[in-house]
C-alpha cells in the first residue's frame, strides 16, 4: 500500500462513517501477526486497545522495516496509514517526518489526541524514537 | 406529581448538537449532566457570593458558611443521618481513600477485608494498600453469571467474619443493584464493618441509611447531578469521630502550637483546608432538585426505558449483555459477536452516541466476565424513548459497518 493511494481513498470519503469503512478496509489489507509475535515484550504503551509494533532496519536499501497489529479493526487501520507513512524512508527520514501533518492532511487529527486513548500518538512516538537510534 | 419527560429541558446539554446530530448520551454513570438550577447556583456564586467559610466576620463570609454549612444538612436529610455524620471529601475516591487509611490503623495479619467482585478500582486499590501496609487479607465474594452470588456471600462472610465488607450498592459496570441489605445485617451479626460504595446509587435510589444501618456510606455529587470534584462520606458518628485523620492542615485544628496540635471533632477533622465552596453548595442544589421528583415516578420511568432498551437490544442477533437484569439502575453492558468494544463505541461516537467502552475500571470484573471489556450504555432520567431508537439505529449502522 503507498501513501499517495491511501490519501486519495480517504479524501474521496466523506463523513466519518465513511472515513472509518475505509480505515477499516485499509486494516483488512494489513497482514496479521503470528501469534507468537503477539507478546507482550512489543505492546506500545498508552494505547487503550493493544498494539504490537516491529521496526527494524533493512540494511541494505537503509530502509525501515515495521510490522504491527492491533486488536481493534480502526486502530489496525489507522496502523496501515502509519506503517505506509513510514515503511521505506531512511531513518533520517523518518526521524524528520512529521505524522502529525499527515493525520491533520486526512482529516484524522482527533485520532492524535492523547485523550482519545487509542495511542496512534504513543505509536508515533515509538517510531520516531526508535529511528532516531537507528540513525 | 412531575412530569419525568419534561425534566430533560432542564438540561442544557441535552440540546446540543454535535457535528450536525443531537447529542445521545448514555454515559450517566461516568457522569451525570447537569440542570440549570445547579449551573445557576454554581454561577451565582462565583458572581455574587464568593468568600472563604469559617472565617471571616464579614457577610459574604457568613453567608458563605452558612450556605456550605446548610448543604451538609441537605444532603444529610436526603440519606436520612445526622449532618454531623457527614465528611465532604472530593468524591467517593477520596472517600473511600479516608476509610481504607483511617481503619487499617485496626488492622494486623489476621485481619481480613472482604470486597464484591464487582467493585470499581476506587474500591479495591485502597484496600489492597491497606493489606500490603498491615499484612491483612483481602477476600473477595463469589459470583454467578454476573451476578453477585447471595448465598455463598452470605456463608463466606460467616466463615470467615472479615474485619470490614467494601462494597458497591449498584455496579457501575453493570448496572446491578446488589442486595446489601442482606449481607450488611450478616455483617452485622458477625461484627463486621461496613462499607458500602454508593457512587452508583445516588441518582436513580433514594438510600435511606438509617434503614440499611451500614457503618460507612460514600459517594460523588457529579454522579448526582452535582459539580466535578466533590462528594462526601457518611459514617456513624463514633465510629467516624474515633478515624485518625489522613489530610491535615488549616480548618481542622483546635488548637496548634510547635509541639504538638490538637483536632476538632468530625466532620471538621477531615476537612482540612479551603473546601471545595461552589461544589458543595452546587451539590446541595443537585440534591434539592432530585428531592422535587417522585422517587417511584422516577424509578418507573427509568426501568421501563431501561427495559425498552434491552428488550431491543437483545433482539439484534450476536449481542451479548452481562449482569443482573432483574435488579438494575439502568445499564446495559455489553458485547457483539468477537468485535471489539473500542470499535463499536468509535463507531457509534459518529452518529452522536456517547457510551462508554472498555473495562470501566472494573478490570478484575472484566476478567471474571472472560471479556476485555464491554460497551456500556448507562441511562438518567433525563433520556428517553429517542435516545434509545437514536442509539438502536446507530447501533444497527455501526454493526452494517462491520459486518
Ligand atoms: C462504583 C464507583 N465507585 C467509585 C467511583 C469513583 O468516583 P469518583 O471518580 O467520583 O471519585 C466511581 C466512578 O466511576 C464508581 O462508579
Amino acid at each position: 500500500m503507498n501513501i499517495e493511494h491511501i490519501t486519495k481513498k480517504l479524501s474521496e470519503s466523506h463523513g466519518w462513517q465513511a472515513k472509518y469503512r475505509e480505515i477499516m478496509l485499509l486494516g483488512k489489507q494489513l497482514p496479521a501477526l503470528p501469534d507468537a509475535l503477539k507478546v507482550d515484550s512489543a505492546l506500545v504503551s498508552g494505547c487503550d486497545s493493544k498494539v504490537w509494533l516491529y521496526l527494524d532496519l533493512d540494511e541494505n536499501a537503509q530502509q525501515l522495516v515495521l510490522i504491527a497489529d492491533s486488536d481493534t479493526r480502526i486502530v489496525k487501520g489507522l496502523l496501515a496509514i502509519i506503517i505506509a507513512a513510514y515503511a521505506s524512508k531512511t531513518p533520517e527520514q523518518a526521524s524528520q517526518f512529521n505524522a502529525y501533518e499527515l493525520f491533520e492532511s486526512l482529516g484524522l487529527i482527533a485520532h492524535l489526541s492523547p485523550s482519545r486513548g487509542n495511542g496512534i500518538r504513543a505509536i508515533v512516538e515509538q517510531i520516531q524514537a526508535k529511528a532516531e537510534l537507528l540513525k | 406529581m412531575t412530569d419525568i419527560q419534561s425534566l430533560r429541558n432542564d438540561f442544557p446539554i441535552l440540546n446540543k448538537q454535535l457535528d450536525g446530530q443531537p447529542l445521545c448520551y448514555l454515559d450517566s454513570a461516568a457522569t451525570a449532566q447537569k440542570p440549570n438550577k445547579v449551573i445557576d447556583v454554581i454561577k451565582t456564586f462565583y458572581q455574587d457570593e464568593n468568600s472563604n467559610v469559617h472565617r471571616g466576620l464579614h457577610t459574604l463570609s457568613e453567608n458563605a458558611t452558612v450556605r456550605y454549612e446548610s448543604a451538609r444538612e441537605t444532603i444529610a436529610s436526603f440519606l436520612n443521618v445526622e449532618t454531623r455524620e457527614i465528611v465532604w471529601t472530593s468524591g467517593a475516591t477520596e472517600s473511600l481513600n479516608l476509610l481504607a487509611y483511617g481503619l487499617s490503623a485496626c488492622f494486623n495479619s489476621d485481619s481480613v477485608i472482604a470486597i464484591s467482585p464487582f467493585e470499581h478500582h476506587a474500591n479495591i486499590v485502597p484496600w489492597q494498600e491497606a493489606c500490603q501496609r498491615t499484612g491483612a487479607t483481602l477476600l473477595v465474594l463469589p459470583m454467578l453469571d454476573g451476578v453477585l452470588d447471595e448465598q455463598g456471600a452470605i456463608a463466606l462472610l460467616k466463615q470467615h467474619k472479615p474485619d470490614v465488607l467494601a462494597m458497591g450498592h449498584v455496579s457501575n459496570a453493570l448496572g446491578n443493584i446488589h442486595p446489601i441489605e442482606s449481607l450488611i445485617s450478616v455483617c452485622k451479626a458477625i461484627g463486621t464493618i461496613t462499607v458500602i460504595d454508593g457512587a452508583q446509587s445516588l441518582l436513580h435510589l433514594r438510600p435511606d441509611l438509617k434503614a440499611l444501618d451500614c457503618d460507612f456510606y460514600v459517594f460523588s455529587a457529579h454522579k448526582a447531578l452535582g459539580p466535578t470534584g466533590v462528594g462526601g462520606l457518611y459514617g456513624k458518628y463514633q465510629q467516624l469521630n474515633a478515624l485518625p485523620v489522613y489530610k491535615t492542615g488549616g480548618e481542622m485544628i483546635r488548637e496548634v502550637s510547635f509541639e504538638r496540635s490538637s483536632y476538632r471533632e468530625a466532620p471538621g477533622k477531615f476537612e482540612p483546608g479551603t473546601p471545595n465552596i461552589s461544589g458543595v453548595i452546587g451539590f446541595a442544589a443537585a440534591i434539592d432538585y432530585i428531592n422535587e421528583i417522585d422517587p417511584s415516578a422516577l424509578q418507573r420511568y427509568e426501568q421501563t426505558l431501561y427495559h425498552a432498551l434491552l428488550e431491543k437490544l437483545k433482539q439484534i442477533e450476536g449481542i451479548t449483555v452481562y449482569g443482573d437484569t432483574q435488579n438494575n439502575v439502568g445499564v446495559v453492558s455489553f458485547n457483539y459477536k468477537s468485535e471489539h468494544h473500542y470499535d463499536l463505541a468509535t463507531l457509534l461516537n459518529t452518529y452522536g452516541v456517547a457510551v462508554r467502552s472498555g473495562h470501566h475500571c472494573t478490570q478484575p470484573l472484566m476478567k471474571m466476565l472472560k471479556v476485555n471489556g464491554t460497551v456500556r450504555a448507562s441511562l438518567a432520567f433525563y433520556n428517553n424513548q429517542d435516545d434509545i431508537e437514536h442509539f438502536i439505529n446507530a447501533l444497527n449502522a455501526t454493526i452494517e459497518l462491520l459486518d
